[in-house]
């Protein structure tokens, strides 16, 4: 291809997409910006400050790997999101309370099981503020227990809440459900609000701290939740590509008219749904706040619009999506304080969830629904 | 036919002016009540309190459920960032309002009167609700709610960043306060102004029987709230009964049809957004900025799922409905029970401190320590209530105490006679 077509092709794009073209002006100087940086030169033109300024390599890797960390949380609990909605059909707006309720059964089976024969009160192990934080390597058993209580725990109540709420409305509107949804999220955060109160505990601390390559350390919480979540994402790969249940789930996701004549139990594919989607986002949960340390009434609810964001800038309906969307907004939540300042992070993961939106409304691995 | 059928039946045929005045009255009684029970010789007192605190949510949520009423129940535009737009309006206003010398360590404003703010405030509103209509000409329902809830968010981690609490601009000095928040001319300010100039002989009345001036002055602007909610709703049906709002009932049914009928929807879906997006500015700034005060933490994502609560109650479709679900959202389940709680002694049981040690009294077979905890922690447990009837009414009653989404083009009814009772209505 000639310079004269490529320029040619370049001016196209700017004609017909004038969005994507800015999207990659702004990407393309944020990147410039960051070599510059990481080089530790500063470009002035006019008198004005352009781009650069200094930022060590191992600043940049630990902002990654945090960035990567968060991702993987946000990226399994999303599967869930991603997987009702395009199963069931609507925006889950009770996801993130989900989340909540299994990472608050597997942190009480953990602190219970870590203080039985410590001689502390039951009512503090329970209500998780005994002041004890517990870690993975020093206390393996108690949060191996945890992580299973969080994913079995969160399944027995998104089975329970599907019988009550969803499945009396299955032949309902998307809108309805979400709002149903709304209904829900309410209810489960403030059950959870009124059996363990509004404060927020902090449980778990990294017992101990590894140093990567000489320059990234981590603690044994994060390796943790490393390890478990590939594990958990490879599972689920497995399990749609090459299970019948999984086959029946993408056929599901695809036409749910056409799946039920060709005689797949679609109710039994429903409840199958709720049980992966909700033992991901319950383990999702624990693992997060094993990595952050600490736990409270509306973490997951805050968490939510993260988690949609991931979702949606994946391409809503695909589990590969969630996953790579989770990573993808993890990275930016946590890089986007290089440019950014620290209280406006939050807000650049949202606008990249908007600017997908508007760009690209099917996310980037849009039209490939849960495969 | 059902009992909420029922109550919907008798609730129609009143007129919608006396259904509303009849609801909130009753509304009123059950405070009143509430007051006589637990007041003792304080009880007038304490009436004019619970009495102005639940008009003035009244109120508040009323002009909210309306505007949300235009967009989502007559356009079926789901707009979830109303939080969003309630900052801006009440921002706008607060930067416009805010004296230019402010005491020490609070932000300095433009030092505008407050109608000036006001209408600042709604337009600002109307401005930013348009540019976030944008995105609702190409999304589905659900994509919007969750770009309008980013949007809403983003907003208001913007105005909690630190970087924006003071700047200059233009050389004059102005800001958000940050995490903080802004202080500027209250509407309530006003209305205590009117009480104690116009209004003194009614104050010394209120004084008589024991009412204190803070409480007859919230009380007042209850009432004027009440007045705005009836302006708001009259506008309301102004616009909605016109051709303009058989336009918007046309688009929520089938925009593609629309369209085929030389309708420009895009326009009426922006306009549309732009005059709910003002109404909820300017209920940011009379029901949020109500104490001459905002702050980031007013405007969090979870006003709206109330707003949306009490709009899925009265019915989406219907302004009268807007109003009697806010009414029962504000009054009957979000006041009341926190009244209740607070009012109810179990012959001094102290309640337990967590809900161990409440549950543990049920192995002595003594209920008591639980349900202590229980009327302790029921202004948590109200939010259950609310979740719960939000679910329950999505599933038996998905139009509300007063949805009217079925709107007739023919004079007499082309529905099927039902066949006695049994039959299905809805099959």
């Amino acid at each position: 291809m000639g310079i004269a077509e490529f320029a040619r092709d370049g001016r196209v794009v700017i004609g017909d997409r004038p969005g994507a073209a800015v999207v990659a002006a702004v990407s393309g100087f944020l990147l410039l910006d960051l070599v510059a940086k990481l080089a530790g030169t500063t470009v002035f033109f006019l008198g004005t400050k352009l781009l650069g300024g200094s930022l060590t390599v191992g600043s940049l890797l630990s902002m990654v790997v945090d960035g990567l960390l968060v991702g993987l949380a946000v990226g399994l609990a999303g599967i869930g999101l991603s997987m009702t909605y395009s199963i069931l059909d609507f925006a889950n707006f009770a996801h993130g309370d989900t989340v909540t309720v299994g990472a608050f059964l597997g942190w009480v089976a953990a602190y219970i099981t870590a203080g039985l024969g410590t001689g502390a009160p039951i009512a503090e192990l329970f209500m998780l503020n005994s002041g004890r934080q517990l870690s993975t390597v020093s206390t393996f058993f108690p949060v191996l227990l945890g992580l299973v209580v969080a994913g079995v725990g969160s399944i027995g109540i998104v089975l329970l809440i599907d019988r009550l709420t969803y499945r009396p409305m299955r032949d309902t509107d998307n809108i309805s459900l979400l709002i149903a949804s709304i209904g829900v999220a309410l209810a489960l955060r403030y059950l959870i609000a009124f059996v363990f109160g509004t404060q927020t505990s902090g449980v778990a601390s990294g017992g101990l701290r590894v140093t990567v390559f000489s320059m990234i350390s981590v603690t044994d919480n994060e390796i943790t939740l490393l390890v478990v979540s590939l594990l958990l994402m490879l599972g689920v790969h497995l399990l749609l590509q090459r299970t019948k249940l999984g086959k029946a789930m993408r056929a599901m996701a695809d036409n749910e008219d056409l799946a039920r004549v060709t005689g797949i139990p679609t109710e039994r594919v429903i409840r199958l749904t709720w049980i992966l989607g909700g033992g991901l986002a319950g383990i999702g949960g624990y693992l997060l706040v094993l990595e952050s340390g600490t736990i409270s009434f509306n973490f997951g609810w805050i968490l939510l619009l993260l988690i949609f964001a991931a979702v949606i800038v994946g391409g809503i309906g695909s589990i590969y999506g969630a996953m790579a969307g989770g990573i993808l907004i993890g990275l930016v939540d946590s890089l986007a304080l290089i440019w950014l300042p620290s209280g406006l992070t939050r807000a650049s993961a949202f606008l990249v969830l908007i600017v997908v939106l508007l760009l690209r409304p099917s996310g980037i691995f849009g039209g490939v629904s849960t495969a | 036919m059902s009992t909420v059928d029922t109550i919907r039946d008798r609730l129609d045929a009143l007129p919608d002016v006396g259904l509303v005045v009849g609801f909130i009255g009753a509304i009123w009684a059950v405070m009143l009540v509430l007051a006589i029970a637990v007041g003792g010789a304080n009880w007038a007192n304490l009436a004019a309190g619970f009495v102005g605190s639940v008009t003035v949510l009244i109120g508040g949520y009323a002009i909210l459920a309306l505007a949300l009423n235009l967009q989502w129940g007559y356009t079926g535009l789901f707009n979830i960032g109303i939080a969003g737009f309630m900052a801006v309006g009440a921002y706008t206003t607060a930067i416009l309002t805010a004296p230019t010398d402010p005491a020490a360590g609070a932000v300095p404003g433009l030092g505008l009167p407050l109608w000036v703010g006001l209408i600042g405030g709604m337009a600002m509103a109307a401005i930013i609700g348009g540019l976030a209509a944008l995105p609702a000409l190409r999304l589905k329902a659900d994509y919007l709610a969750i770009v309008t809830v980013a949007f809403s968010e983003i907003i208001r981690l913007v105005v909690n960043w630190n970087g924006l609490a003071e700047v200059s601009l233009f050389g004059v000095p102005v800001g958000t306060g940050g995490a903080t928040g802004i202080s500027f001319k209250s509407a309530n300010e006003v209305a205590s102004t009117l009480i104690n100039g116009v209004g003194q002989p009614l104050v010394t009345a209120a004084e008589g029987v024991g009412v204190s001036g803070p409480n007859l002055a919230n009380l007042t602007y209850g009432i004027l709230l009440l007045l705005v909610v009836a302006a708001s709703y009259w506008v309301l049906a102004r616009i909605t009964n016109s051709p303009f709002g058989r336009v918007l009932k046309a688009i929520r049914e089938d925009e593609t049809v629309t369209q085929s009928l030389g309708k420009d929807t895009r326009r009426f879906k922006i306009k549309t957004f732009m005059i709910g997006c003002a109404l909820m500015g300017m209920a940011g700034v009379l029901f949020r900025g109500q104490a001459g005060y905002v702050s980031p933490q007013q405007f969090r994502p979870t006003i709206t799922f109330y707003v949306f609560a009490a709009l899925i109650i009265g019915g989406s479709g219907s302004n009268t409905g807007s109003i009697i679900g806010a009414a029962t959202f504000s009054g009957l389940l979000f006041y009341l029970p926190a009244r209740l709680g607070e009012n109810i002694s179990l012959g001094g049981t102290r309640a337990p401190g967590n809900i161990v040690d409440a549950v543990a009294g049920f192995a002595s077979l003594d209920p008591v320590p639980l349900l202590a905890y229980t009327i302790s922690n029921v202004s948590t447990l109200r939010f259950v209530l609310i979740g719960v009837v939000l679910i329950y009414i999505i599933q038996n009653q998905p139009d509300g105490l007063l949805g009217h989404r079925n709107e007739p083009a023919t004079s007499v009814s082309l529905d099927r006679p039902q066949s006695g009772s049994g039959g299905e209505s809805d099959e």
